[in-house]
Parts: C-alpha cells; sequence; structure tokens
C-alpha cells in the first residue's frame, strides 16, 4: 500500500488562466488535496496544461511533467520505472491527469499498454466530454447527441451520433484493481476515491465527470449544480470496481427526468426545438433507465 | 589490448549499452527489429544489468514516450530501432529534445515502406534530421559500442543536454560476425559517471517540465537548442580523445580523414561503405590515383568548419549517399557539402551519388567507376550534378 498523506495546503496554486467555473481546475484541485505534496504528475496536452503553465508560470506546486498529447501514459510508466530503479520509490505516487480526449482517444494504446504491463501508477481523466481546448470538438468520450463543432445539429444531423466510449470497463478488462467513476459535483466523493487508487498498487483509474462551462454552454455559477444532475438522473453512475467486482454505488434518493440535466445546457437545445429530439430525449431516457437498473442507483 | 571476441555487430552495441549502467530501458519490436532489444532482454534476464528496468513497450512510440519521463525522473535511458519505428518516434524525438533530455538511442539504419524493405540504407535517421538530435554514424560494430558511452557523455554535459542516436547500418553491421573488444565495465565506470542532472521531477523540489511558450519566448527555446549543439561540437571532439586515453581505441571525432592531405578526389561519406571505400583506395593508389576520404562521424551537429578544412585541398569532391530527397535527386550529404562549400573562396565541384538504397549492395568496381568519372571530370568539367551510381535502367 502506497501511503498518501492529505493536506489542506494549496498545491494548485491560485492564478492560473482557468475560466470561471472551470471544472478541471476544482477537479484539480481535489486530486491534490487528496494525495498531498509526495507526488509526481504528468499531465497531455490539453485545457489544464494549457491555463496552469504558460511559460515562465506554473500552478503546479508539486513535481509536473508535460510531453505530447498521445504519450502520458506510457511517460508515467517511465517515472514509475525510473524512481524504481534509481531506489526512489518510497511512497512517491505518480499520478497521471488527463482530459477525455487524451485519454478515450489518441492516448488509449498508451494507456493500455501502461495499465497491461501493471506499473504502479493511477491514472485520473478529467472527463468534460469533448475536446475544449481546441474549440469543443466530440471526443470518444462525447455523450450521445451532444452538440459540438464537429457534431452539429442540422437538416440530416441531430448532434453526436455515438454514443460515449466506455473506458473504465475498458480499464477494468485490463485487470486494474481499482477502477473508478466520480464528479467535480461531488468533492468528498473525488478525494475518497482518488485517495484510495493512489494507496492501492498497480494501474489504478479514475474518470472524474466534469461540466464544462464553455462547452456544455451553461453560467458560470452552475459547474456544480449541473454536475449534481448528471448523477441525479442516472446519466453518469458514480462507480467503484475493486478487481472486477462493483464493491461501490452512489444511489441516488430521488431519480430525476434526464430533461431536468438536457435543459441545463446549449449542447442539448436543439432536443428542444425539433421533433425528432423529442424521441432523442426518449433514448436518453432510457439509458438513464438502464444505468438505474444495472447499478441499483435508487435507494 | 583488450581481448577481441567474434559476437554479432548487434551484441556488441548490447553489450556497450550494459557496461554504461543504463537504469531504465524501453524496445518494440517494430519490423525491422535488430537483436540489441533482445540481446538486452536476455543480459537482464541474467540479472547482468543491476537495477535497470527493462520495458517491452507497445509501440515503438511508447518506448521513446517512455524514456522521456524517465529522463525527467533522472535516470541514464536506452532504446534502439530502426526505420518504420524511427517514423513512428517522429513526434517524440522533437518532444525529447525540446526538453533537453539526454536519451541515447541506436538506430539500425534501414530502408523506408513504401514498398515494404527491410535492408539497410539511410533514409530513416536522415529523415530526422531536424528533430534536434545529434546523429553519430558508424563504421563498422566495434565504432558503433564505442560510440554508446561516447555519447552519453557527450549528451550528458550540462552544457549540451542533447538527445543522440547513434547510427549503424542495419544487417551489413547489425548482423555481422566479426572480431570485437567488448567494453570493459571498470574501464566504462572511469570514462562515463553516473548520470547526474541538474533538474529532476523531485516532490521535494517540485518542477514543471514541458511548459507551453508564446511567440514572445519559443525562438529562444529553439536558439538554445542550437547552443547546446554547439557544445557538443566541441565535446565530440574531446570525448573521443578522452575515450582513447582510457580504452586505446581512436575513430577521429567529428570526422575522419584517409588519404586526405595529398588527395585530388576527395570522397564523403558516412555508415559502412567506409570500409569498401578504403579498400578501393588502398587498391587504385597503387595506380598512381590521388585519392582519399572524408568520412563524417557526426552528421548533427554539422562540422561545417572541420568539413570545409578536411577538403580545401581537393580538386574535386565527390559525396555517396544512401538517402535520397526526392524532388530534389541528391542525398543529404551531398547538399550539405555543397552548403558548406559555399560563401566561401573552395570554388570546388561537387558531384553526388545515391547508391545502396533498400540493400542493395555496393560492390568495389561501383566506387572504382565513380573515381574513374570523378577523374574525367576533373579535366573535362563536371556533366552531372547529382545521381544514382547503381539504378537499373530496364525497369525504369
Amino acid at each position: 500500500m502506497n501511503q498518501t498523506t492529505p493536506t489542506t495546503q494549496t498545491l494548485f496554486a491560485p492564478g492560473h488562466r482557468g475560466c470561471a467555473g472551470c471544472c478541471n481546475a476544482m477537479a484539480v484541485k481535489f486530486v491534490l488535496r487528496a494525495i498531498g505534496s509526495d507526488c509526481i504528475v504528468t499531465a497531455p496536452t490539453g485545457c489544464t496544461e494549457v491555463f496552469s503553465t504558460p511559460y515562465p508560470e506554473s500552478a503546479w506546486k508539486v513535481p509536473w511533467l508535460h510531453s505530447l498529447f498521445d504519450n502520458i501514459a506510457a511517460v508515467s510508466s517511465g517515472i514509475e520505472s525510473a524512481l524504481k530503479a534509481l531506489g526512489r520509490e518510497g511512497d512517491t505516487k505518480v499520478i497521471t491527469i488527463a482530459g477525455d480526449g487524451a485519454t478515450v482517444d489518441i492516448g488509449l494504446q498508451a494507456l493500455s499498454g501502461a495499465f497491461e504491463r501493471g506499473h504502479n501508477i493511477t491514472y485520473i481523466c478529467i472527463d468534460n466530454e469533448a475536446y475544449m481546448n481546441t474549440g469543443v470538438q466530440r471526443s470518444s468520450g462525447t455523450p450521445y447527441a451532444a452538440s459540438t463543432t464537429t457534431s452539429p445539429p442540422g437538416k440530416t444531423s441531430t448532434g453526436n451520433p455515438f454514443g460515449k466510449k466506455n473506458v473504465p470497463e475498458i480499464m477494468v478488462a485490463h485487470g486494474s484493481p481499482y477502477v473508478a467513476t466520480t464528479s467535480v459535483a461531488y468533492p468528498k466523493d473525488v478525494m475518497r476515491k482518488v485517495k484510495k487508487a493512489v494507496e492501492i498498487k498497480g494501474p489504478t483509474y479514475v474518470q472524474i465527470q466534469a461540466p464544462c462551462t464553455t462547452g456544455w454552454g451553461f453560467d458560470t455559477s452552475l459547474t456544480v449544480e449541473i454536475g449534481k444532475l448528471a448523477v441525479k438522473t442516472g446519466l453518469w453512475p458514480l462507480l467503484e470496481i475493486t478487481n472486477g467486482e462493483l464493491t461501490g454505488v452512489h444511489r441516488i434518493r430521488k431519480r430525476l427526468p434526464v430533461e431536468d440535466y438536457l435543459r441545463t445546457q446549449r449542447r442539448y437545445k436543439h432536443l428542444f426545438t425539433t421533433p425528432e429530439g423529442k424521441e432523442i430525449i426518449k433514448e436518453l431516457q432510457g439509458m438513464a433507465d438502464r444505468n438505474a437498473e444495472h447499478y441499483e442507483l435508487e435507494l | 589490448m583488450a581481448e577481441l571476441k567474434v559476437v554479432e555487430g548487434s551484441y556488441a552495441v548490447a553489450h556497450a549499452v550494459k557496461a554504461c549502467r543504463p537504469d531504465v530501458i524501453a524496445a518494440y519490436p517494430i519490423t525491422p527489429q535488430t537483436h540489441i532489444a533482445e540481446d538486452l532482454s536476455q543480459l537482464n534476464a541474467d540479472g547482468e544489468l543491476g537495477n535497470c528496468e527493462y520495458i517491452t513497450v507497445e509501440s515503438e512510440f511508447s518506448a521513446l514516450s517512455t524514456l522521456i519521463g524517465a529522463s525527467a525522473a533522472g535516470a541514464r535511458t536506452y532504446t534502439s530501432t530502426a526505420s518504420q519505428g524511427l517514423a513512428l518516434m517522429h513526434e517524440v524525438l522533437f518532444n525529447a529534445s525540446g526538453m533537453r533530455l539526454p536519451i541515447v538511442m541506436t538506430v539500425a539504419n534501414r530502408a523506408m515502406s513504401a514498398p515494404l524493405s527491410i535492408w539497410n540504407d539511410q533514409q530513416d535517421s536522415i529523415a530526422q534530421r531536424d528533430v534536434g538530435w545529434i546523429q553519430l554514424y558508424a563504421e563498422d560494430p566495434q565504432e558503433a559500442a564505442d560510440m554508446t558511452p561516447q555519447a552519453y557523455k557527450i549528451c550528458e554535459d550540462r552544457d549540451v543536454m542533447t538527445p543522440a542516436m547513434i547510427c549503424f547500418d542495419g544487417f551489413i553491421l547489425t548482423h555481422v560476425y566479426e572480431p570485437v573488444a567488448l567494453l570493459e565495465e571498470d574501464l566504462t565506470d572511469e570514462f562515463l559517471l553516473p548520470f547526474n542532472p541538474e533538474h529532476t521531477l523531485d516532490p521535494k523540489n517540485p518542477e514543471t517540465f514541458g511548459a507551453f511558450a508564446d511567440p514572445s519566448i519559443y525562438t529562444e527555446f529553439r536558439y538554445l537548442q542550437e547552443l547546446g549543439m554547439r557544445e557538443a561540437l566541441k565535446r565530440i571532439d574531446s570525448v573521443a580523445e578522452e575515450f582513447e586515453e582510457i580504452y586505446g581505441r581512436y575513430y577521429g571525432g567529428l570526422l575522419d580523414g584517409y588519404h586526405l592531405d595529398d588527395a585530388e578526389i576527395v570522397l564523403v561519406a558516412m555508415g559502412s561503405i567506409i570500409g569498401t571505400i578504403k579498400d578501393v583506395i588502398d587498391e587504385v593508389r597503387r595506380d598512381g590515383i590521388k585519392v582519399g576520404l572524408l568520412k563524417i562521424r557526426s552528421f548533427r551537429p554539422f562540422p561545417l568548419d572541420a568539413v570545409r578544412k578536411a577538403l580545401k585541398n581537393a580538386s574535386i569532391i565527390v559525396t555517396l549517399d544512401k538517402n535520397i530527397s526526392i524532388g530534389k535527386y541528391e542525398g543529404a550529404l551531398c547538399t550539405e557539402t555543397k552548403a558548406a562549400l559555399y560563401n566561401t573562396k573552395l570554388d570546388k565541384p561537387v558531384v553526388g551519388y545515391m547508391l545502396g538504397h533498400g540493400g542493395r549492395d555496393i560492390p568495389k568496381e561501383i566506387i572504382k567507376k565513380i573515381i574513374d568519372e570523378a577523374k574525367k571530370s576533373m579535366k573535362d568539367g563536371i556533366t552531372i550534378e547529382s545521381t544514382y551510381a547503381d539504378l537499373k535502367e530496364e525497369f525504369v
């Protein structure tokens, strides 16, 4: 087991260039509070990297390395191996904090390789469900029917035609000892799961849903509220899978209709103005219902 | 004098890597693979690599990416690759040099696909000319092995901090068995100190690696890399001399000459073709033809001043390239050599020959033919600037 020393110290300094209401900045803050300062963080190219390290500034008060968009899990494997070889292993945790594009699309091969080889690393995906840094293009983490700049609704389109890739399950299939989903709207849940992930030896994976004010289209004051709606509708279940077994489910007291969630965001606006939209809302409700049944989400 | 053992070229290199005590090795066998990674795996399996972590990654792309993390954490790192694998690394090559990580990599030079070929030429490393890596070219397995500790010593120098590729011809050198003095570990420990970088990923002293640079500062980062290369120019020469003092072997520094002093015709080349050229020179000199050879050991940094000095007495210069810039119809040595002479008083004819591509054999007769043509051109002036020396017209 790797020891952690959670801290109230600010390891991610204010003064970075994230948007007001930025979900990524919240996520990073919670992650570092849970882990403490004895860690090395790697990051692929993406929003967080760009807004936190414009040379010569850096918001990171822990050692931090950005390499490329598509290789970050491999970079983390190298750091972990180097610490071992140099006898500096100790309690230092090697953490990747990545966006969804770098994780579920272009970096998936490196991620698969690192997990297959069983490196003692924790990979955290801050999932804001599209390429926000480059102007809101769809990723394979974008949910069904969401509008992005590369999946716009139009005469022959109702938004993203594909469903969200289930990467947590893919990481479970790699034999990861701990995989969890969580949301920035639930800081305690984030911190508890991240702490657990880094304390378990082996490659562990945490996917944090992170509503993006810019990409999803909502007021900067609503990041947390919208994150909660995703969970309360059953569209984003908060789960823990330990050694392949479902060991934790965040239960919902009163499940809300998906419309309550969809209506809050510009990316789903077209669903409320077209006849096809009504059908799609029904399909999305069906997805939430299946989640609720499958994971027994309701109390 | 060290004891000679008959070993495969790849083994000689793997053994040299072991003597350098790397901390992390990552490797992936994109076809074509050499035995370097396999020999190192066996050395590791036999417990001969000490605490070294040997990582069998899922791609060449991840091999170099892994080493970026390891090197930044303070590890001495190594990988080997060739052709397609090197091309897949392209993006990562820039990243490693831009982050000033002194990774050492052996490139077993091979042709690029398509058409698919697993045989030797130097198109793969030449295509990576501008990625900011030191590129050294070895003539034989002994030199490739000996270049390994030299490369670490050069690129880990705090004023250099630039990754290096040691290029040696695939098959011709990687698979040949010949007598080699395997690198002694005690001598290597004396020659090469442990890697001790100024900046590492350390929670006790947190630093940011790989920040992004806006237009107000990007150029200066690039220029600093250029300054690192200029330091490497000096170190390549001095490290070769330090190596000679300890091991008693010397191959020249940035370049080497063979019968250059009185040569009217000077051939410029690099890699395994050097051996063939030397044999031909010995033969034609018996007929009174004054031919010499300029062997380029360091292609990046390119030793501009040393090349000018070496070519100053030549009447005609002939470059031999195992690569081509398609659309320019000449090889990299031809382009570089011409450029080295421009803006100087050395107004000399340069003729470029491309040969030995995709593993085509280079018999002595071709070199002799090239020398004959140079002799004619010396008298009548040059008629071509650059051409394939071994093109089969019947297939074109």
